[in-house]
């Protein structure tokens, strides 16, 4: 059994194969890592273009991929404190996003 | 152990083709392999087609097409996303390798929707939630690269107009019209830091080898020395395997340079040997750290790399002298063997004005989703 954490929940490890990896609370705030913004809606997509997306980096040692609340891309930085938020998608759908941190 | 020869290639040109069907595309590039191998209805033991967009039995309505299916010959569809058509050759050489079979033919095709690649790789909830977006994960490795490697914006430019001026000369290209860094930056931006230039078009095309035992050939003219495939590796959350998450360990090995350092071996050629390279440049900065990941320069020197020079024709080691993806397009399936098709003739010094001179070695790189990445090198 390895020590690696992964996102989203699963039950396998991704990266020893043990079942039934053990839940846990990342600690935060996380950090951003990279991040763009997407601005023409993709194949399937509902919500409102444009959007951010980025990766936020955890101490644990995990980097997560996420919607960001900010689509701006000039306004964020590496390094920047992120939040995580759940945000309106399109209609009573929510999902996940990370917010800089206030 | 038994060589491979590459003993007659064709090509169906990459580009839109309205009103024709995928097996019209395939046919065209099967025939003209065959045909430069001298190979007809029972010349081949086996087939392997690969395709990730043409659908079932994809190789089979090609070859039943031209009449080629009487004997039950297998024929199998290969589909490893971009890399399809390494996997394809791949599998097809070990089969020659092993002493399965004495000559097999290989081929790729695609034809593919218009605008971002719709992927079945994803989850329906990951598309609506705009977590599937592929030029936003091609954007994110960008800056990551500009991070790492001092790669700007301008190196980004300079890489689609290296790749589009070498696409002039290649009649088998999509757009065969220069352009200019600042036409590059002028058009829209798709995902921060990459512009609509600097992205390949998903489109149509098809690609054909035929391999045979080279100790049945008379002084083969091209040697297939390595056909690698590497696929999924977790723990890098920027992989082409697209995960949700990864780790904070940046030596998590990539696939690229995992089927290198395997192909290197397999081949006993290594990166500075290499006369010609036709690489992934699916993005502008794909082409760079694909540089990074083939060794063709060191960790973090893509920008320098290009800046030398090297990489353009006349260069030391010109990269993608066909004029890459960026000018000739991707067809998925039909890309791997694009490139392959085109270092053949390189190494017959048949590529006129984009010929690099006096070349024997060249290596072949495509890399996506899966993660898949395919090396293939060739000598003469």
């Amino acid at each position: 059994v390895c020590t690696n954490h992964l996102f989203p929940r699963a039950d396998t490890c991704t990266y020893c194969a043990a079942p039934d990896p053990e839940p846990v609370e990342l600690t935060g705030p996380g950090t951003l890592w990279a991040w763009t913004s997407v601005t023409a809606p993709p194949p399937g997509y509902l919500g409102d273009v444009p959007y951010g997306i980025g990766v936020v980096e955890f101490p644990e040692g995990i980097r997560v991929i996420s919607r960001l609340t900010e689509s701006d891309p000039t306004t964020l930085f590496l390094g920047q404190s992120m939040d995580l938020r759940i945000v309106p998608l399109h209609d009573d759908v929510v999902t996940y996003a990370f917010a800089p941190a206030s | 152990m038994t060589g491979v020869a590459i003993t007659g290639v064709g090509l169906h040109p990459f580009g839109r083709f309205d009103g024709t069907t995928t097996t019209d595309l395939g046919v065209v590039a099967v025939r003209r392999a065959l045909a430069e191998a001298g190979v007809g209805k029972g010349g081949f033991q086996a087939a392997f087609c690969g395709t990730a967009y043409g659908g079932v039995a994809t190789g089979h309505r090609v070859l039943s097409r031209l009449g080629l299916t009487g004997a039950g010959v297998p024929i199998v569809d290969v589909e490893a996303g971009c890399a399809s058509g390494s996997a394809a050759l791949m599998l097809a050489a070990a089969a020659i390798r092993g002493g399965q079979y004495d000559t097999v033919l290989v081929f790729g095709v695609d034809k593919m929707p218009k605008g971002i690649i719709r992927s079945s790789f994803f989850e329906p909830w990951q598309e609506e939630a705009g977590l599937a977006a592929t030029p936003s994960f091609f954007a994110l490795r960008a800056q990551r690269l500009a991070l790492t490697s001092g790669v700007t914006k301008d190196h980004l430019a300079r890489v689609v107009v290296k790749n589009r001026r070498h696409g002039v000369a290649n009649a088998d290209a999509m757009y065969r019209k220069e352009t200019s860094v600042e036409e590059v930056l002028a058009s829209r931006v798709v995902c921060e830091p990459l512009h609509l230039f600097m992205l390949c078009s998903p489109n149509e095309g098809a690609a054909a080898l035929v391999l045979r035992r080279d100790d049945l050939v008379s002084s083969p003219p091209v040697r297939l020395a390595a056909a690698v495939l590497r696929s999924h590796v977790p723990g890098s959350v920027l992989s082409e395997s697209t995960p949700l998450s990864g780790l904070t360990d940046d030596d998590v090995p990539a696939p690229t340079a995992l089927a290198a350092a395997a192909a290197y071996e397999e081949s006993g050629i290594g990166p500075t040997d290499l006369d010609v390279v036709e690489c992934q440049d699916t993005d502008a900065a794909r082409e760079l750290q694909s540089c990074e990941e083939l060794g063709l320069c060191a960790p973090g020197g893509s920008a320098d790399l290009l800046d030398s020079g090297a990489t353009t024709l006349g260069g030391r080691q010109p990269v993608n002298a066909s004029g890459g993806l960026l000018s000739k397009g991707e067809p998925l399936g039909a890309s791997a063997l694009g490139q392959v098709v085109d270092l053949v003739r390189q190494l017959r010094s048949e590529c006129g004005e984009r010929q690099v001179d006096g070349a024997r070695t060249a290596l072949s790189h495509t890399v996506g989703r899966g993660a898949n990445a395919g090396v293939v090198i060739l000598t003469r």
